[in-house]
């Protein structure tokens, strides 16, 4: 037995199961409260409270709301395809869980599940198997609203799929590396300005070279979450409700909860591409144990950020017509995220050989 | 650890890949062979090739196959109907050819070729691979790399003027 | 350490599964896709070689058989499209005609 405690991999591996138990179980939460956020701050957008009525300040509406889905009806339409059906609300939620296991929530070992040296291929692959969840969905349902929605998401999120990977090269550039531990470290300490005194924290987004592609990412990734101004497979104007037309009780709630898991995702993306992800101010200061839990506090405090803008953007904007998405995607933030590449990679030469 | 790893992949590789040519409904076909080339990504991974793994996955899985599924779904296709004699025919002669060629296979695989030497390990393999085999295609290998990007700007352009549907001259686009 | 001869075993299988897929059926569509299995049998061979010798050649030889599948991927299937809208099926036994 205790050959076993002591082995390399079992060791790994346990170790790696009680941080991917605890990101699940505090993701889920964070999930219900997301959406309880989400409801609240649209509401005051609008001028009205929100759900205040369930418990203390409406705080119990959410969790009650998952109550309510897990014994409501489920609906499966005769004439679907039934093992697609099921499968395709697995898939939403699945390439998001994935992507958090390369994530660096906190000063690494502790706070990284594992270390892939090609982090930020894991993502790139899991964001564009996530297309198949909302296509599939559409397509099992035989229904010609869920069709439409599904193949309109199909060429939508490859389109921008395109422009958020180049968008992600110049830090690639920078870096040196696809790691996602390594990125956050390229992105520690401080540098000067230019013939100036003035110190700024070194990272990405404070680099003008990478406020462009963090623009194209940004963009690209209300886009992948499929949320508005581009959530036209699911724009309920024109499709009833898209490619979720024919599900009801939990597998519509697997959809949301993808939705939401994506959102999670592409924003500490964001975050470790071009905020220096846990990197911030005063983590020396306080010693080996608590300055990583600041790491992770810093980091949590910066999803919070984007998350709010996230929402924010969702109430804010209208939706875009279809052809003005394509057009868009095709025609504005491919060329740019393309430039973009050249002009960062002739500066950082330029640089390297100065 | 790893053998029973690939072994559980190649396995699912093998099931996934005979389901693509067993099933009569293209697009569960279809879904079979994105989990062929997962279990492959997966392969690919205990081989040391983690770049290509997840670039197998981007490529295919992402692209390849939900342009495959997008025709699918665009056609409209019902289940194959395949019955008859001369398809009957056909299932007996491929299911024997292919049996044959794995069989001369194996047989060229019994021949007793020595692997060669092993080497301490792959170049750049403590960084991750892919800076390695960036700097390769970008200084051995610049030529081929530079056709490929033509050969996909044609296959691009291709492409959009072979589905263009073609209007009368004076009509006009919708 | 898995032996090259395992892997180059299930490459050979993996490839016969695509032969066998390409002479058995008469979807175009799935044909195609037989033709994708066995182009992934042969990388799989370039990969397991590559781990063999120590060598990156291999896996950059799979890196552009990938951006030749791709390519020929986008073409084969806007010509299926193309053979759809002409003659309104995909088996390829009933696309005998040499003109359209």
């Amino acid at each position: 037995m205790t050959a076993l405690w002591s082995n390399a991999i079992f060791q790994v591996a346990l170790w790696a199961t009680v941080k991917v138990a605890i990101i699940l179980g505090v993701l889920l939460g964070v999930v219900t409260y997301l959406i309880f956020a989400e409801r609240k701050i649209c509401g005051h957008m609008q001028a009205r409270t929100g759900p205040n009525r369930v418990g203390p300040l409406g705080l119990l509406q959410t969790p009650l709301d998952v109550v309510k889905l897990l014994f409501k009806e489920e609906f499966i339409p005769a004439q679907a395809n039934k093992v697609v059906f099921h499968i395709a609300p697995v898939l939403a939620v699945f390439p998001a869980i994935v992507t958090f296991s390369v994530i660096p929530l906190g000063p690494p070992p502790m706070f990284v599940v594992t270390d892939v040296n090609v982090g930020l291929l894991v993502f790139l692959a899991m964001s564009s198997l996530g297309v198949y969840a909302i296509t599939l969905a559409g397509w099992s349902s035989n229904n010609k609203y869920a069709l439409l929605g599904g193949l309109r998401s199909a060429a939508q999120m490859i389109s921008y799929e395109l422009a958020l990977g180049l968008s992600t090269i110049p830090v690639i550039l920078r870096a040196g590396t696809l790691s996602l531990v390594g990125i956050v470290d390229s992105q520690a300490g401080t540098y000067l300005i230019p013939g100036t005194k003035l110190a700024l924290p070194s990272w990405g987004i404070l680099h003008w070279y990478l406020v462009l592609p963090f623009v194209i990412f940004l963009v690209c990734s209300f886009a992948e979450t499929n949320r508005a101004p581009f959530d036209l497979p699911e724009a309920e104007g024109e499709l009833v409700a898209g490619f979720h037309t024919e599900y009801s009780s939990m597998k519509w709630a697997m959809f949301f909860l993808g939705e939401y898991f994506n959102m999670i995702v592409i924003c500490s993306i964001m975050i470790t591409l071009f905020f220096g992800g846990w990197h911030g101010p005063f983590m020396d200061v306080l010693g080996p144990v608590f300055g990583p839990l600041l790491g992770l506090g810093w980091f949590l405090l910066k999803l919070g950020v984007f998350l709010f803008f996230f929402i924010w953007v969702r109430w804010t904007f209208p939706r875009l017509r279809y052809d003005q998405l394509m057009n868009f995607g095709w025609k504005v933030l491919l060329p740019a995220a393309i430039a973009n590449v050249l002009i960062a990679a002739v500066w950082l030469y330029w640089r390297a050989n100065a | 650890m790893v053998p029973y790893l690939f072994m559980g992949f190649g396995a699912l590789l093998v099931a996934t890949a005979l389901m693509v040519v067993l099933h009569r409904n293209p697009v569960t076909s279809a879904l079979f062979l994105v989990l062929s080339f997962c279990s492959l990504a997966g392969i690919y991974l205990l081989l040391q090739a983690e770049f290509l793994g997840f670039v197998q996955i981007i490529v295919y899985a992402g692209a390849i196959m939900v342009l495959f599924l997008f025709v699918i779904m665009y056609l409209n296709l019902p289940h194959d109907v395949e019955h008859g004699a001369h398809i009957a025919l056909r299932r007996g002669i491929g299911w024997m050819v292919g049996a044959l060629l794995l069989l001369f296979s194996l047989l060229l695989a019994r021949r007793g070729w020595s692997p060669g030497p092993e080497a301490a390990l792959l170049p750049g393999a403590e960084h991750g691979n892919a800076g390695a085999i960036g700097r390769a295609l970008y200084s051995r290998y610049l030529f081929p790399f530079e056709i490929t990007s033509m050969l996909l700007l044609v296959a691009m352009v291709g492409a959009i003027v072979l589905t263009k549907t073609r209007r009368p001259a004076g009509e006009e686009r919708p | 350490m898995i032996p090259i001869g395992w892997t180059l075993t299930l490459s050979a299988v993996l490839f016969c599964i695509g032969v066998a897929g390409v002479l058995v059926r008469r979807n175009a569509l799935v044909i195609f896709m037989s033709i994708e299995l066995m182009l992934n049998a042969a990388n799989l061979a370039f990969v397991a070689f590559a781990h063999q010798m120590r060598s990156l050649d291999g896996q950059i030889f799979v890196f552009f058989v990938m951006t030749v599948a791709a390519a020929e991927v986008a073409v084969g299937l806007a010509i299926i499209v193309n053979v759809f809208r002409l003659r309104e099926t995909v088996f390829v036994d009933e696309i005998n005609l040499l003109k359209g």
